[in-house]
């Protein structure tokens, strides 16, 4: 590691403190904003004013927001995510299993949709103006077109209930192989796939034309360096910067953005778990999502920007 | 399978089926399906198919499992607070109620031996011996009096506060006898009690996480918004359950709960929109759909108070204009019941079967408009989404209104905020009405002079003293015959059209079988988890 690298850190770590408190008094303020509260959402059409006023009182939810908001700030710094209104269960609880979910399908979809966008865009930029490169260009943009739900939908028709290939649900399912664990995880990869890979491939196509189109790359070709030659060791590491911003972009999605794939395949992640959060008004379980959402952005571009700096010769 | 029909769905076999039962001779038959626009070359294979009956006995063993609509992490295990189908489904698989209701809706006994009164006011329940909760304790008469008072202290948040109310007095008078005193006399008790919220818990309860009721299954795993898993109870009072464990979830995406279905992940995908019933349907014999109507309505209201429902001939003429049998058809796309316009349904066991659905005369409906005077104005309609299906029923009214020269203006207006700036406000608008037990219910809320939600301020002092009457009397066959009286009000008097009640389909594979329709709700009053089998 060298001194520019371990500033930066130092500097990211600070930074992200800050954020993280503006972020969590933002969502405070945005959470005051909805009408009703926890307790008339739960009594719903039995809220009578005094039923209310009871609840109120049972769950603590008379006493102001903002003391409400403080005392789970100075808990979390203890480490004490707090309980949530909702259902009285410690957020730490509520979270742990889900986010694990989140992070397994996050990862397993990384693990696919990396290697091949960033395949398809390098390839599609040396092949630049050719039939594949025009059939790729089709795809991606044809891909980023269709929604997220239309693709879920289609391929749990296709493959659950024409094929009987793979299951609808992907939680329902008892895993005890190492081809269940395929079985169950195909379809939302597939599809999450589908959705990231796109912005990537595009990303990196244009990152690395336009290297392809600098003095020093045309001075390596006139040297007479072989194609990859050129490519990878010349062009690549100065476009790997805006690359890799794009790939932690898309991950950053993964970690908070797949509610549509986690409805349509009943997969319980994090981000079906703060919709619920915000339905409810739980104002500490939202603030928790929101930092953990928060904290994996910046995670993830600080990652992004660590790589950028290693790579680039200039930088380094 | 149907190969020369095209608009044939199960629902008409269950029509079809409920005739020949009724006794309806083949020309009656052929005619409702020509009314249908079935060919008479078909109808062999229809009646064919309608008349095939199931005998089937239960068998044991198997995992069930099924998808409601809606869950999240305010899933609850409190009977008390359970506010979606979810909540009561699970209900009903851990707890057991004091009485329920048989698919007629006359209440049985469930945990209570015998519910008694000799006025109405004094109610003594007997409970059942040798019934354990799962932890192994014995159920006493304190379990039922803490379940039971608890519904009152504000601070448990129960949905049902209001109805518990009336309820004064608890007294364990001996280990299997509690006395509930109300407030006034109510001869329907037995029916409250069988609502969910009234499941009963072990006496000190606070952590309901654990699900300690006397039910069929035994809570495993419980994870709100995400599932629960309920393993059968051996010590189990009643015979049954037939299955070995069950696990419930929500997938709340129409689609994908259909198409879990149909890959075979579960066995019940609940409350299924009409358009996937025909993907079901294509699917063959491997699927079945099973309809409940259990009273949800959508129903056009106009003010008795207000131009123009103050003239008693406009809402005649709007009584004629209303074409029930096609709000049924296209609103409804099938799944309902012509209603006719009194809040009692067809489940219901005071639903007055002879009071006759007005039938649908746009001539008879001018000529009330012409004596009114409304003819040539232009009238406005309210219509929102927030009361389901009331704009596919204003456009149905506002058509047949057309062709007679009647000009009503449906005026659309946004889902949010709609019960509190238009509904019970605006002089002519739609409201749509959850299922409640009881006729009294039903009309204290509703039809009153004093009602909450009276929403065409009905009032008839003669309507009033006979619900009072009538709650107050033991003898079934009076009550019967003053709630009759009071639906034939209610349709003849009120500013009220309910055109049609409601159904709600669910979809299930052909393995799973003996789950029947009952006035609760949809997937057997959400207690199916008890009763249904799983075959090999």
């Amino acid at each position: 590691m060298n001194s520019q690298v371990l500033s930066l850190v130092l500097s990211r770590l600070f930074v992200a403190l800050i954020t993280l408190v503006i972020v969590s008094f933002a969502v405070f303020f945005a959470t005051t904003l909805l009408p009703g509260d926890t307790a008339t959402i739960l009594l719903g059409q039995a809220a009578t004013p005094e039923a209310v006023e009871g609840l109120r009182k049972a769950m603590h939810l008379d006493e102001p927001a903002l003391f409400r908001f403080l005392r789970w700030l100075v808990g979390l710094l203890q480490g004490d995510l707090g309980t949530s209104y909702a259902n009285e269960m410690p957020i730490a609880a509520l979270i742990a299993g889900r986010f694990v979910n989140t992070l397994k399908l996050a990862g397993v979809t990384a693990l696919f949709s990396v290697p091949i966008a960033l395949t398809l865009g390098i390839t599609a930029a040396m092949l630049r103006g050719t039939l594949y490169d025009r059939i790729v260009t089709v795809i991606t943009i044809g891909v980023i077109s269709v929604p997220e739900f239309m693709v879920a939908t289609s391929a749990a028709l296709i493959f659950a209930v024409y094929l009987k290939w793979l299951p609808a649900l992907s939680f329902a399912n008892e895993v005890h192989s190492m081809t269940d664990l395929l079985r169950v995880y195909a379809m939302p990869v597939i599809t999450l796939t589908f959705v990231v890979s796109a912005q990537m491939i595009r990303m990196t196509r244009a990152a690395v034309i336009e290297t392809l189109n600098t003095p020093y790359v045309e001075m390596a070709l006139l040297k007479g360096a072989s194609r990859p030659r050129i490519v990878f060791r010349h062009a690549l590491p100065n476009a790997l910067g805006p690359i890799v911003n794009a790939v932690a972009l898309s991950l950053s999605y993964l970690l908070g953005g797949v509610i549509i794939v986690e409805t349509i395949f009943n997969y319980p992640g994090i981000a079906k778990l703060m919709l619920d959060a915000v339905a409810t008004r739980d104002l500490p379980l939202i603030q928790s999502c929101a930092m953990i959402f928060c904290l994996g952005y910046l995670l993830l571009i600080t990652i992004a920007d660590i790589i950028a700096i290693l790579s680039n010769p200039r930088l380094r | 399978m149907n190969d020369k029909i095209t608009n044939w769905t199960r629902s008409d076999d269950a029509m079809v089926e409920t005739a020949i039962r009724r006794g309806a001779t083949r020309r009656e038959l052929l005619h409702m399906m020509l009314a249908g626009g079935v060919a008479i070359s078909a109808g062999g294979l229809v009646l064919g198919r309608a008349g095939k009956a199931l005998a089937a006995t239960p068998v044991s063993g198997g995992t069930l499992k099924a998808a409601g609509w809606s869950s999240s992490t305010a899933d609850t295990l409190d009977p008390a607070k359970a506010s979606l189908s979810t909540d009561y489904v699970r209900c009903c698989s851990f707890y057991n109620r004091l009485t329920f209701l048989d698919k007629s809706g006359t209440p049985q006994m469930e945990l209570a031996e015998a519910i008694e009164s000799k006025d109405a006011k004094t109610w003594t329940v007997k409970l059942k011996n040798g019934v354990t909760f799962h932890d192994g304790k014995p159920l006493t008469a304190d379990d039922v009096v803490f379940s039971l008072k608890r519904h009152l202290d504000p601070s448990v948040g129960s949905k049902v506060a209001k109805i518990a109310a009336q309820m004064t007095g608890f007294k364990a008078v001996d280990k299997q006898t509690v006395e509930i005193t109300l407030a006034s006399p109510n001869a329907d008790l037995p029916t409250i009690l069988s609502m969910h919220h009234f499941m009963i818990v072990s006496d000190g309860t606070t952590d309901f996480t654990k699900a300690n009721g006397t039910g069929a299954f035994v809570k495993e795993v419980f994870e709100p918004g995400v599932r629960s898993v309920g393993i059968k109870n051996k010590n189990y009072w009643k015979s049954g359950p037939n299955v070995d464990s069950f696990e419930y979830f929500a997938i709340s995406d129409d689609n994908a709960r259909v198409n879990a279905l149909l890959a075979g992940d579960i066995h019940l995908a609940a409350a299924i929109n009409p358009r996937s019933m025909r993907l079901v349907e294509a699917q063959g014999d491997g699927f079945t759909l099973s309809k409940t109507t259990s009273g949800n309505y959508t129903n056009l209201n106009m003010r008795l108070d207000m131009e123009p429902g103050n003239k008693r001939d406009f809402i005649e003429g709007m009584k004629y204009l209303v074409n029930r049998e096609q709000i049924v058809k296209s609103a409804l796309r099938g799944l309902g019941e012509v209603g006719n316009d009194q809040p009692v349904s067809p489940a219901n066991f005071y639903h007055d079967a002879n009071l006759k659905a007005r039938a649908f005369d746009p001539e008879k409906a001018k000529f009330h408009f012409d004596k009114a005077g409304v003819l040539g104005q232009s009238i406005p309609i309210i219509a929102s989404d927030a009361a389901s299906s009331s704009i596919d029923m204003a456009m149905i009214i506002q058509a047949a209104g057309a062709e007679i020269g009647m000009k009503l203006d449906v005026q659309r207006v946004p889902s949010d905020g709609y019960w509190d700036n238009y509904w019970l406000k605006a002089p002519i608008h739609f409201g749509n009405i959850n299922p409640r037990p009881t006729p009294d219910i039903l009309f204290s809320l509703l039809y009153t002079s004093d009602a909450p939600w009276n929403e065409s301020q009905y009032k008839s002092e003669k309507f009033d003293k006979m619900l009072i009457e009538a709650r107050g009397s033991l003898d079934q066959e009076k009550r019967k015959a003053i709630y009759n009286e009071m639906q034939g009000m209610i349709a003849q008097e009120a500013g009220t059209i309910i055109p049609a009640y409601i159904s709600n389909v669910d979809a299930t594979t052909a393995k799973l079988k003996g789950l029947e329709a009952n006035p609760l709700g949809g997937q057997m009053g959400y207690a199916f988890a008890e009763y249904v089998w799983l075959e090999a």
